[in-house]
């Protein structure tokens, strides 16, 4: 059905949709209408589900760690400073090969204390061995939830999935959606069935001490599992499509790569608006295009090396830094072509930190930049004259 | 595609406003994004709604720096903001306010039209929240949308006693733009200097 709903309670319905079993969380802004739309949702009947109210996010993570456990389908919600106090048992969570499904309404970390959108907060667990996934719009965010059950409760993957959607821009933003059927999302989407769980009558244990005679290979049997993954999605992609009638998800989406000269590469809602000027710059004879990565965590490797290797200027557009290095991103799609025969010259331009809002000139910016003979490293938009200023 | 800023301070329902605005749009079979851009997270610190429209998804997640149109909640924002910042030379804008104070200069194209939204508001629901008033105007002076969506679209925002109230609110809002374009006369008189 076609809806103009809110962002987070687009996100609600399909995770409704979904049917967890457990869910619990801890309210942060920007993330809080979705979980407080799912409360509401169980309170009136809606969904049969335990919703668990807890005192900190390092609560919330550990409530769905444990029904997870207990072979239940789990999903929590969270943001910035939240995610980091759960930090300790996101690691966990994946470590023990729990499905859980988590939304991250992506937002900037302290200090400054700051409300608005980045996405330094998934960057910091990107090494947690969570699936992370970026929606570009309220739709794929609804159809991310749903993908993202699939991969994470496949026999063979096993592993938790983050679906990431921008703080404000998305969960606050109201968009036309086509949310979907229950039969639809039951066909695409069976009941799940665990592998292993905690059963008094055949006991087990997750997540005990390992030695160094073990630990190693649990740490690789996941970045194997990773790769698994790589090769599912592609998949999942292709079923959603022939049952909701749409393409949504996958590992990367190419927009007018054909011939392009200079292509940015970026994740989530930040997409649009580059797209939207790709557009414009193409009218102009601009041979320009964007490669947007939609699955992080694992990353595409063979998808980036595939749709950049032709193209002469890459400029990596991104909302984190590594404070004291390169930008994440930038550093990774450079290690992508490390050792390659051909490889684009890649500059990296961080951009919209802390909800600085990322406008058409932003970005005509980057591309404007790509003409330079040297590559950049740089920061869009900043404002010199603050950094001036003394007590 | 057409784009509506909206000044407010928070608290003051722009974020409402900007929904009730988008749902009038989707029922007409366009595509909006409305959103919100809050300044310091109080009540009564100035803030932002926006809504863009289009015929197609909207894709474009920046701020709104040339307005179309502008609904302007609270007269007061006039005072140490320049709320007409990048207004478009023929653009529209709807004010909050009994009587033209302080209006910065504007292009004779641009038409600022001032609405008493928060004496309607008094009178039909009783609280001085004048949006649903200014929503009703913004019909009239822009006939981008119908009356009868906003209506649809009140009602679907609204339960109990509100709608009536609301609807009520929006209708005078709208009449009232209505008398003022009858003649070029009568619109001067609706219209800031």
């Amino acid at each position: 059905m076609r809806e103009l709903l809110e962002g987070s309670l687009a996100v609600a319905e399909a995770v409704r949709l979904c049917k967890p079993g457990v869910i619990s969380a801890y309210p942060i802004t920007p993330q809080t209408h979705i979980v407080e739309e799912l409360a509401a949702i169980i309170a009136n009947g809606k969904l049969r589900a335990e919703f668990v109210n807890v005192e900190s996010e390092h609560s919330a993570a550990s409530v769905v760690l444990g029904a997870s456990a207990a072979g239940t389908r789990s999903f929590t919600a969270t943001s910035s400073q939240g995610l980091l106090l759960m930090a300790e048992v996101v690691f966990n969570i994946a470590g023990m090969r729990f499905p859980v499904v988590m939304t991250c309404a992506n937002r900037a970390i302290s200090a400054p204390l700051n409300i608005w959108n980045d996405h330094q907060d998934a960057i910091t667990v990107r090494d947690s061995g969570w699936v992370q996934l970026h929606a570009e719009n309220v739709q794929e965010a609804i159809d991310l939830h749903i993908q993202a059950y699939r991969i994470a409760e496949d026999p063979k993957i096993m592993l938790p999935v983050m679906v990431n959607m921008d703080g404000f821009i998305l969960t606050h933003g109201l968009e036309v959606v086509e949310l979907p059927e229950q039969d639809q999302v039951d066909k695409f989407l069976p009941a799940y069935k665990a592998l292993y769980r905690l059963d008094v009558s055949n006991p087990l244990t997750f997540g005990p001490l390992v030695d160094p005679d073990y630990y190693l290979e649990a740490r690789f049997a996941v970045h194997q599992t990773h790769k698994d993954v790589l090769k599912l999605i592609p998949v999942v992609k292709e079923e959603f499509q022939k049952i909701f009638g749409r393409p949504s998800g996958g590992l990367v989406e190419g927009y007018r790569l054909d011939d392009a000269e200079k292509v940015i590469v970026a994740m989530g809602s930040v997409c649009g608006t580059i797209k939207d000027v790709i557009d414009a710059l193409r009218e102009k004879g601009k041979k320009v295009g964007l490669l947007k990565i939609v699955t992080y965590r694992p990353l595409p490797i063979d998808e980036i090396c595939q749709a950049l290797k032709n193209v002469p200027r890459v400029a990596v557009l991104e909302k984190a830094v590594s404070l004291g290095s390169y930008s994440p991103l930038l550093s990774e799609i450079r290690a992508v072509f490390s050792g390659k025969k051909k490889s684009p010259v890649i500059s990296g331009f961080v951009i919209g930190l802390g909800g600085r809002d990322i406008t058409i000139d932003s970005i005509k910016e980057v591309y404007k930049r790509l003409s330079a003979k040297t590559i950049s490293e740089e920061y869009i938009d900043l404002k010199a004259e603050l950094l001036e200023e003394s007590i | 595609m057409k784009e509506i800023r909206i000044h407010a301070r928070a608290g003051q329902g722009a974020i409402t406003t900007a929904s009730i605005l988008g749902f009038a749009y989707f029922l007409e079979g366009k595509f909006p994004y409305a959103f919100p851009n809050f300044g310091a997270a109080r009540m009564g610190a100035p803030m932002n709604a926006f809504v863009r429209v289009d015929d197609k998804p909207v894709r474009l997640r920046s701020q709104i720096y040339e307005p179309d149109y502008l609904l302007i909640s609270d007269a007061t924002l006039l005072r140490g903001f320049n709320c007409f910042k990048g207004f478009k030379d023929n653009g529209v804008a709807i004010i909050n306010a009994r009587h033209d104070f302080g209006i910065p200069e504007h292009k004779s194209g641009q038409k600022i039209y001032l609405v008493a939204a928060n004496d309607i508001a008094m009178e039909t629901i009783g609280r001085p929240l004048g949006n649903t008033a200014l929503l009703g105007a913004y019909v009239a002076a822009t006939d981008e949308i119908k009356l009868d969506s906003l209506i649809q679209a009140i009602k679907h925002r609204f339960s109990g006693k509100a709608v009536e109230q609301n609807i009520s609110a929006t209708q005078k809002g709208y009449e009232y733009i209505k008398q003022c374009r009858l003649s070029k006369q009568s619109e001067e008189k609706c219209l800031a200097r």
